[in-house]
């Protein structure tokens, strides 16, 4: 477990200090060591866009030294920009007390680089959208969703400021998922003494109360102070209002594994809930 | 697999293969026509071929952004299957090439092309482009003055309207070539050659229909042929593009599945009336040179290309003939590789025949798999020569002990073996030779029947014989097939001669 690392993925967007700052609170809560990552990917949009439509001597050959040319540029340019970001993100976590933190630059796409190291991660953190939606818009990120899919480790979505969490909230339904996430939230050091609302949305009262009843259980064996609650309606929309009216921090939920199909026509609860809620969201599996 | 794409593939890059599309729609259209005549159909064949292959290609194919459609080196290999049997077994050879090439596809055969070297390749495209530019030739014999002149003018636009500040890079030349052209021949009433006099061009959209050849082996034994040199050529021409558009946007493809890709998009084509195609090397420079990266932009350029033929082929009947052949003297331009010229003086001679004598074949037979085979037939010749020149053997006699040691190094196979021969000396006469074999590789049957022969000779000169020091590779081939330490075999050896 030692060598496993808070894994925190900063681009220079909106979020990166915020995530700085969750995964420090994260790594000193779980004594693990804090690992920043940065992907330099070479952007999608050409860096030469030439609409003439003709071709003279030598046409590939001029094109392929005129591409190579701009990209380099671009590429060094970017690997600066994310060393300065990873210092200066390096220097924040030391400064909040975090003992061992390193560093990792990597070229390619982010979902590829966070696989790769897929072993070394303990928990992920990641800002809710990167540079590429930086407008102020609200949305999911473009690369959001594929590390979601991709990853089979807790992921920390940061989508505000950091605050230290105070009070959290499981949504808990009694599926394999989510009885997982009660074991994490029960054993984990990080939560030990944070009170915890234990919410489930559903109709059937005996059924949910019962549900309830045995999980605050295990909590409470913990030494977890928890309240719990029964929700009605759709489950992303009062898990949100919830969340809003009992000032919760943090919102943890077991990931959802739909198949890839059924996502698609009725749209991932996950993702849905990534776009309601307004705190940040602790996705376990 | 073969329909998986990511959501960057399609709408990472939406503006410039939007953008990028439109521009190769335009370029393609006289393209598509010209390749039509060059095959001896009407022009709308070559234009549904264009559209079905680009479209279908954007879903199925193995490298986004790279631009498939009908092409010259594909319509030079039907010319005769036209003449002599007509559309109908061109669409059953295109259908039939389409199956060849999935084949081709699931047996990765995508990987044989490391076998192609470099020069190949570029004796390949520089004969491509001759071949385009010599098939422009009948529409410049035999014509009046007007037509050069608007040949000339034509390619006066296409290369000088670039320069034009402000509007050059945004608007296509190709299309201001095409467009001031037909403007300029509609109002001179000039009595040239037009598009419309090459053949029927599309009025509706393409429907589904099966060739109408009876389905005989006698069918088979006359489409085979041209469907295996279609199908050859197409994932030639396909994969090397590929790696040219891999280079220039540094992203990776997926080869095989490119394969399996060209031979749907050809089924797809012969269904719907279409000729057999291929990707386009100059359209593809152009669509990453205008912006295009995705594969969206061979989606955009495949159906802006039908859309604008349907609608406007009263207006595309109109272009003038010199117009298009204009363009295509721009795409052979494009296409050859003019730095190879330059490269004739600095490369070894070896390379230098290895692509010439490519160029000299294909241009010869009008076949690009012909100029391919020679060419890497040249260059695996060539190479087996100099490795063979790796090989040497030291010798060193041992007075005391009466013993000569002979060391090979390097490679010994079918071409040194007969070197390796040479360097043992069998008239002299030395108690003990010992053959230290640990710096040498042997390949094959000849290199180990060499050895057999030297192994034999020294013995019959009454020598005592040692091999030493044999590699793991070199022991196996040598214990599996050498015959001096089995007795009863070395009658079969010596005895025969």
């Amino acid at each position: 477990m030692n060598d496993q690392n808070v894994v925190s993925c900063i681009d220079g967007s909106a979020f990166t200090e915020a995530v700085c700052d969750y995964s420090a609170w994260m790594a000193k809560g779980t004594n693990a060591p804090l690992k920043f990552l940065h992907t330099v990917e070479q952007s999608s949009t050409p860096a030469v866009a030439d609409l003439s439509g003709a071709i003279g001597l030598g046409a590939s050959e001029d094109l392929l030294n005129e591409l190579s040319e701009v990209e380099q540029n671009r590429s060094r340019l970017l690997v600066k920009k994310g060393n300065l970001m990873l210092q200066a993100a390096k220097q924040k976590a030391e400064d909040a007390g975090v003992h061992t933190v390193e560093l990792r630059q990597q070229k390619g796409g982010l979902a590829e680089s966070l696989i790769e190291m897929e072993e070394q991660i303990r928990v992920l953190v990641v800002g809710i959208r990167g540079t590429a939606h930086d407008s102020g818009r609200a949305g999911l990120g473009a690369q959001l969703e594929t590390v979601i899919r991709s990853l089979h480790k807790p992921i920390l979505v940061v989508n505000k400021e950091f605050s230290k969490p105070e009070k959290i909230m499981l949504a808990y339904d009694g599926s394999k998922g989510s009885r997982k996430a009660l074991e994490i939230v029960a054993s984990n050091p990080l939560f030990k003494s944070t009170p915890c609302h234990l919410v489930h949305v559903g109709d059937q009262t005996n059924v949910a109360d019962k549900l309830l009843e045995e999980a605050a259980d295990v909590l409470r064996a913990a030494e977890i102070e928890t309240t719990t609650a029964r929700l009605n309606g759709k489950a992303e929309n009062s898990l949100a209002a919830y969340q809003a009216e009992q000032n919760i921090d943090l919102t943890l939920m077991g990931a959802f594994s739909h198949t890839r199909v059924r996502d698609f026509i009725l749209g991932s609860f996950t993702a849905k809930m990534l776009q309601k809620t307004q705190r940040p969201l602790l996705l376990l599996r | 697999m073969l329909l998986h794409s990511t959501k960057a593939d399609w709408l990472g890059n939406i503006r410039g293969d939007v953008l990028a599309g439109l521009v190769v729609a335009l370029a393609l259209i006289p393209e598509a026509i010209a390749f039509s005549i060059i095959a001896g159909v009407d022009p709308k064949i070559g234009l549904y071929a264009s559209f079905c292959i680009a479209v279908i290609i954007a879903f199925v194919g193995g490298r986004p952004g790279m631009i498939s459609a009908a092409t010259g080196a594909m319509a030079l290999l039907m010319v005769t299957l036209v003449k002599e049997h007509g559309l109908q077994y061109l669409l059953a050879a295109t259908l039939l090439t389409g199956l060849i090439q999935i084949v081709m596809g699931y047996l990765k055969l995508g990987s044989l092309m490391s076998f192609v070297s470099r020069s190949v390749v570029t004796g390949f495209v520089n004969a491509l482009a001759i071949l385009i530019f010599m098939a422009q030739l009948p529409e410049l014999t035999n014509v009046t003055w007007h037509v050069y002149a608007m040949t000339a003018a034509g390619l006066g636009i296409i290369y000088l309207f670039p320069y034009v500040p402000g509007i050059g890079k945004t608007i296509p030349s190709p299309l201001v070539c095409i467009l001031s052209l037909t403007v300029f021949a509609i109002v001179t009433g000039l009595d040239i050659r037009t598009v419309g006099d090459m053949g029927e061009l599309p009025d509706t959209l393409p429907i589904f229909l099966w060739p109408e050849v009876p389905l005989t082996l006698e069918t088979l034994q006359i489409i085979f042929p041209y469907a295996a040199a279609l199908a050859v050529v197409g994932l030639l021409e396909s994969l090397m593009t590929a790696t040219i558009v891999d280079d220039l946007t540094d992203t990776p493809s997926d080869k095989n599945r490119e394969c399996k890709g060209q031979g749907i998009a050809n089924i797809g084509s012969g269904l719907l009336g279409g000729m057999a195609g291929c990707a386009m090397i100059g359209q593809s420079v152009i669509n990453v040179k205008s912006g295009g990266r995705g594969r969206l932009s061979t989606l955009i350029a495949g159906s802006v290309l039908l859309i604008m033929v349907v609608f406007l082929n009263d207006w595309v009947a109109k272009i003038p003939m010199a117009a298009l052949v204009a363009v295509m003297i721009m795409v052979s331009i494009g296409t050859f590789d003019w730095e190879s010229i330059r490269n004739l003086q600095k490369h070894p001679l070896s390379t230098n025949v290895v692509m010439i004598a490519t160029v000299v074949v294909v241009v010869w037979t009008h076949n690009l798999a012909f100029g391919v085979f020679v060419g890497v037939l040249l260059a695996s010749l060539f190479f087996a020569n100099k490795v063979s020149h790796f090989m040497y053997v030291e010798t060193e006699m041992d007075e005391e002990k009466n013993q000569r040691t002979y060391r090979v190094h390097g490679q010994v196979f079918f071409n040194s073996s007969t070197k390796f021969l040479e360097h043992f000396d069998f008239k002299e006469a030395v108690e003990r030779i010992v053959i230290d074999l640990s710096r040498a590789h042997f390949w094959d049957i000849s290199a180990v029947h060499a050895l057999d022969m030297a192994v034999l000779k020294f013995r019959r000169e009454g020598a005592d014989v040692e091999l030493i020091g044999l590699n793991e590779a070199t022991e196996t081939i040598v214990d599996r097939f050498g015959v001096h330490d089995k007795p009863e075999q070395i009658e079969r050896v010596l005895g025969g001669h």
